[in-house]
């Protein structure tokens, strides 16, 4: 065990958990990667290439190497940084990248091929064969190389999703947002303080010195207890603020119950879109590491990282209590990190200090002017070698703290492309004046790192904030704190000639980065993807700063000549999971339901997604196998008897207005301000490009009324088109709109009975041919009272009307329907029908309206009026529209038993099947009740000239070649005896 | 994004459905001379400027008013936005 007293842990409570099946205990306050080391656990993983050990390396978001799989079964996540996850009873986690136990990955066979593995290996060594990349390579590779695995089950977890609103957000909870969050709250503004850690505090809780005389635990508790006072502060902990979006708008994920077993009832993590009028960003820093020979081994770690497991979570470093620890630092910092361990009873073995004028700040041994130069101890360290002045000599330590400065987190400063700037006397990247509007960012994130300058800064950056939309406020008074600041030395790696590692989550080395200098991929993006240096979960925090200096050093240039590393969205991971926040299975889009779907499926109705709506298919019966015998059925029923068909979701759009007329005659190719009232008239509509894309009914239902109907399909972009068009294009007319689709229930009637059916339903109204012919419409009323629109129309060809009534009745009318027609052979039927009987009827639909066709391919072009203008009539009418000669025609087999799919492609008879000879295609098939045999709609050359023609429909996909015959349309009823009768 | 919704004040731009380029607004009259040259360039040219632009956006989950925004396309700042029928109204008296 190496758990001292002390720390923010709660002794009182023990968590057992496992890690590669064997129990440990914890505390509450404990991360995992804290609880691992007081239990004297420092092997935790292997790397990404080489399999080589690795430990824990930091304490925070920025960790490289300790990655875990949290969990089992479904609930398994990979990839879990050990240092962010807060323990609790029962966590099982288990490490990853090795084959094979942990200790003895048979992978680690990738170390001793190191020398043949250098930067662009990849691209260097699979080149050849070029087909054995997919089939060979690639699989090997990716079984070899990558990070954890996924569960490949469900997950079945729930997300949230949240909005929240603010007049100041406040982005990390240490000494400068605290301060912040202070000062902007007392001023009564509206403030959400969103901090990654589960508790507040940030680097307060991991330092050992005093505020105003009291532990800064304590001051963050009267802090927190001020907070809990003031209604207008939200504070989001356990909150990851990852991304800056446009206008104020920031992305958070809340891990709500990821530090619980299991979520409950409740939402595993919540996905906040908060929009802030201004923003503090109080991020802090991260440590960087200093490059040497095998600086990868358990053991070795930031040295403020160090700092946090002894002065936090009253864990050390070491294998027990007795091992000495060294430091290796390159500044003050580092000393800081020694006396904390020497105050806590840790050994220290010494600090090797780069600076030739290091002098000890206590009772500890420097080596000035000296560097690490080599480590030994394969899974866990036991010695450093340190070089002073020419001379090596072995140091005994089981562990080692690196200090080599703080890098400010500038992550989001970065989200609207701006670019840090390099401050020359800090050694670091600072906020450059390009942050996303509105974002100030203040504290160790903007280089101002001492506890007391973070404080100060937090509090005025918030002032300011706020006097930038007008709300006077007084930055917060501050308790005396540290004050201490001194940069770095400018020394960013160890040469020598073993191997070194920068970004240790991607096995990169110092040797990787002087390759990729010597093969001119010095721009940093170049190095990047050569190296695969800052990619992956840490996205290079510990890494991507050193390397640019390693690149500068090499190349000879400075630091910001080199080049700057910028950040895009997300700061750390985040699940794909809560992105998608629950839309997923049924709740992945709104369902609509039509007003008889409850009724349909009382019936035993098939149901098949029609866009968002559930239409009913077919309504199969006892004794029916097969959904043909369905939909042949019911297709004769409306051939010889009546059928009954919810058509509610073909869009419905009210137009109303003196200008009606006028305003529609644009909208559609043919005329409509000459319809007469209580007349219905079918459309077309164009593009403005010259292509067919809408069809339907439009009935004039008073001199300044009419209802437009469009296909199920384009109900929302009809509409849409018919605003622009009112809106924009000739806002001079008097017209409004109006979508009805939900208002009201629509059904189809169809079948030689459906007059005698409505006779029983409609109230007083004279349905003879003379007082009701075809195409005529009406409002009546039904059943005794209830308004109704009737229309006298037909999709099938048969004698045919729609009735609309209120939406809420819909069901009740169908049933209605139903019952009185049970002598007249009523028959229900669904969408398949409703295609078989359009296709024998000849009527276009979504396959033939695709947005390629013209109202001339369609058999409509007459329907362009030429007298007047409307949307898509000019272009309709230029030369490569003009010319098109394809036209609809019918399609059916000469061979009664072959079969025709759509999709297929016509050419001539006998001719050699190419692009050059294609002559058309098969848009809709089925097979005709009505006929008994297969039929089809398609294009064909000059398809009115070639009626009785013999052509082939080629289905290359299945080396199908069927002999059809054109023949004209429609396929039933031609001279529309049975649709007037 | 947020837009500057003229009645409605700010609004998410989740609420609209962009379209593009204003110059929709100004549609050739079908009935004149040579307007198919001019619908040619009225259908296939748009402005695609890296800086300001002025765009319609369509309030589909809103009040269905479609505005005129003026958009830095670079920095997505919105500089101003309109109910398109005042701003037809407005170029286009007649």
């Amino acid at each position: 065990m190496s758990r001292i007293t002390g720390g923010v842990i709660d002794r009182g409570t023990t968590l057992s958990f496992h890690f590669d099946g064997k129990r440990y205990q914890g505390h509450p306050g404990d991360t995992l990667a804290s609880a691992l080391l007081a239990n004297g656990v420092r092997l935790i993983g292997r790397s990404f290439k080489y399999h080589r050990p690795r430990g824990v390396f930091s304490s925070g978001a920025e960790e490289p190497n300790a990655l875990v799989r949290l969990g089992s079964g479904a609930r398994a996540e990979p990839n879990s940084r050990a240092t962010v996850v807060e323990l609790f009873d029962g966590l099982v986690a288990t490490s990853q990248t090795h084959v094979g136990s942990l200790r003895r990955d048979a992978l680690a066979l990738n170390d001793l091929l190191a020398p043949f593995l250098p930067a662009g290996f990849y691209y260097k060594t699979f080149m050849w064969p070029k087909a054995f990349w997919e089939s060979v390579y690639e699989p090997a590779i990716r079984r070899a190389a990558g990070l954890g695995r996924l569960s490949g089950e469900p997950d079945p977890d729930r997300y949230g999703r949240g909005f929240l609103h603010c007049e100041v957000l406040v982005i990390g909870g240490g000494a400068a947002g605290l301060a912040a969050a202070l000062t902007a709250a007392r001023a009564g503004a509206r403030v959400v303080l969103a901090d990654d850690d589960f508790r507040l505090g940030g680097r307060l809780l991991s330092e050992s010195h005093d505020l105003d005389g009291v532990p800064a635990v304590e001051w963050v508790a009267r802090a927190e207890a001020e907070f809990a006072s003031l209604p207008n502060l939200r504070v989001l902990r356990r909150t990851t603020v990852f991304g800056a979006y446009d206008h104020g708008v920031y992305g958070a994920v809340e891990r709500v119950s990821d530090h619980q077993p299991e979520p409950g009832d409740g939402m595993r993590q919540t996905l906040w879109r908060i929009t802030a009028k201004r923003t503090v960003l109080a991020a802090g820093a991260t440590e960087r590491h200093i490059p040497f020979a095998d600086n990868d081994r358990p053991g070795i770690m930031l040295a403020g990282a160090m700092r946090s497991f002894v002065n936090r979570w009253a864990a050390t470093p070491q294998r027990t209590p007795a091992d000495p620890v060294a430091i290796f630092t390159n500044n003050d910092d580092g000393h800081r990190t020694a006396q904390d361990l020497l105050a806590r009873g840790v050994p220290v073995a010494g600090v090797v200090d780069t600076r030739d004028d290091a002098v000890a700040q206590g009772e500890y041994r420097v080596i000035a002017g000296a560097t690490v130069t080599g480590t030994r101890g394969r899974l866990g360290l036991r010695a450093i070698k340190v070089t002073q002045a020419g001379r090596s000599e072995w140091v005994d330590c089981a562990a080692l703290g690196v200090s080599g400065g703080w890098n400010p987190n500038v992550h989001l400063t970065c989200h609207h492309r701006g670019r840090p700037v390099w401050d020359a006397a800090l050694l670091a990247f600072v906020p450059g004046s390009d942050n996303p509007p509105g974002l100030l960012a203040a504290g160790a994130c903007a280089g101002r790192g001492s506890t007391r300058a973070a404080l100060a800064d937090g509090a005025r950056m918030a002032a300011a904030a706020l006097a930038e939309i007008g709300i006077a406020a007084d930055p917060c008074e501050l308790p005396e704190a540290e004050d201490s600041a001194s940069p770095p030395q400018p020394f960013w790696y160890v040469p020598g000639t073993r191997r070194a590692w920068v970004d240790f989550q991607n096995d990169v080395t110092v040797k990787d980065i002087a390759l990729a200098h010597q093969e001119n991929m010095r721009p940093v993006e170049h190095l990047k993807r050569w190296t695969t240096l800052g990619m992956a979960t840490d996205q290079g925090k510990t890494s991507n700063v050193t390397a640019l200096a390693i690149m500068a050093d090499l190349t000879g240039r400075t630091i910001p000549d080199t080049g700057t590393t910028v950040f895009r969205p997300p700061y750390a991971p985040v699940s794909l999971g809560v992105l998608g926040g629950g839309d997923q299975g049924e709740n992945f889009r709104p369902r609509r339901l039509t007003p008889t779907h409850h009724w349909a499926k009382a019936q035993g109705a098939v149901f098949v997604e029609a866009g968002a709506w559930m239409r009913a298919q077919y309504f199969p019966q006892s004794g029916e196998a097969h959904w043909q015998q369905s939909v042949e059925r019911e297709a004769r029923a409306v051939r010889s008897a009546v059928g009954l068909c919810d058509v509610t979701t073909l869009g419905k759009i009210d137009v109303q207005g003196t200008d009606a007329g006028a305003f529609l005659d644009r909208l559609y190719c043919n005329a409509m301000a000459s319809l007469k009232v209580g007349r219905v008239r079918y459309g077309l509509m164009l593009r403005e490009d010259g292509f067919a894309y809408d069809d339907g009914t439009c009935a004039r239902l008073a001199v300044d009324h009419y209802v437009v109907t469009t296909t199920t399909a384009n109900a929302g972009l009809v509409y849409r088109n018919l605003e622009f068009a009112r809106q924009c294009l000739w806002p001079e007319f008097d017209v409004q709109l109006v979508s009805v689709t939900d208002a009201w229930a629509q059904i189809a009637v169809a079948g030689p009975n459906s007059r005698a059916l409505l006779e029983r339903v409609v109230d007083g109204l004279d349905l003879s041919n003379a007082a009701f012919p075809f195409m005529a419409c009406a409002g009546v009323t039904v059943c005794g009272g209830l308004r109704a629109r009737l229309f006298r129309i037909s999709f099938s060809g048969e004698l045919a009307y729609e009735i609309a009534v209120p939406a809420r009745y819909g069901h009740a009318l169908m049933a209605r329907l139903m019952d009185c027609g049970q002598d007249l052979g009523v028959t229900p039927y669904g969408t398949e029908t409703l295609g078989v009987l359009r296709i024998e009827k000849g009527h276009p639909a979504g396959a033939e309206i695709n947005g390629q066709t013209s109202a001339a391919m369609l058999g409509l072009g007459r329907m362009v009026s030429p007298a007047k203008d409307a949307i898509g009539a000019v272009m309709s009418r230029r030369e490569g529209l003009a010319a098109e000669t394809r036209r609809l025609i019918g399609l059916v087999p000469v061979d009664p038993a072959a079969r025709l799919v759509a999709g297929a492609h016509l050419f001539p008879n006998g001719a050699r099947q190419s692009l050059e000879s294609g002559e058309g295609w098969i848009t809709s098939a089925c097979f005709s009740p009505q006929l008994g045999s297969r039929i089809g709609l398609g294009f064909l050359e000059r398809g009115e000239d070639r009626l009785g023609d013999i052509i082939v429909a080629a289905n290359p996909l299945e080396g199908e070649s069927v002999p059809v015959r054109a023949v004209s349309l429609p396929f039933v009823d031609p001279t529309g005896e049975r649709l007037r009768a | 994004m947020l837009i500057p919704h003229p009645l409605l004040g700010p609004r998410d731009a989740q609420e609209f459905t962009y379209l593009g380029d204003a110059r929709l607004l100004a549609r050739p009259d079908g009935m004149a001379e040579g307007a198919e040259a001019a619908f040619y360039d009225y259908v296939y040219l748009r402005n695609n400027p890296a800086g300001v632009h002025r765009e319609l956006w369509f309030h589909e989950h809103g009040d269905r008013s479609w505005l005129v925004v003026t958009r830095d396309t670079l920095t997505h700042d919105i500089l101003g936005a309109e109910l398109a029928t005042d701003v037809v109204r407005r170029e286009r008296p007649r």
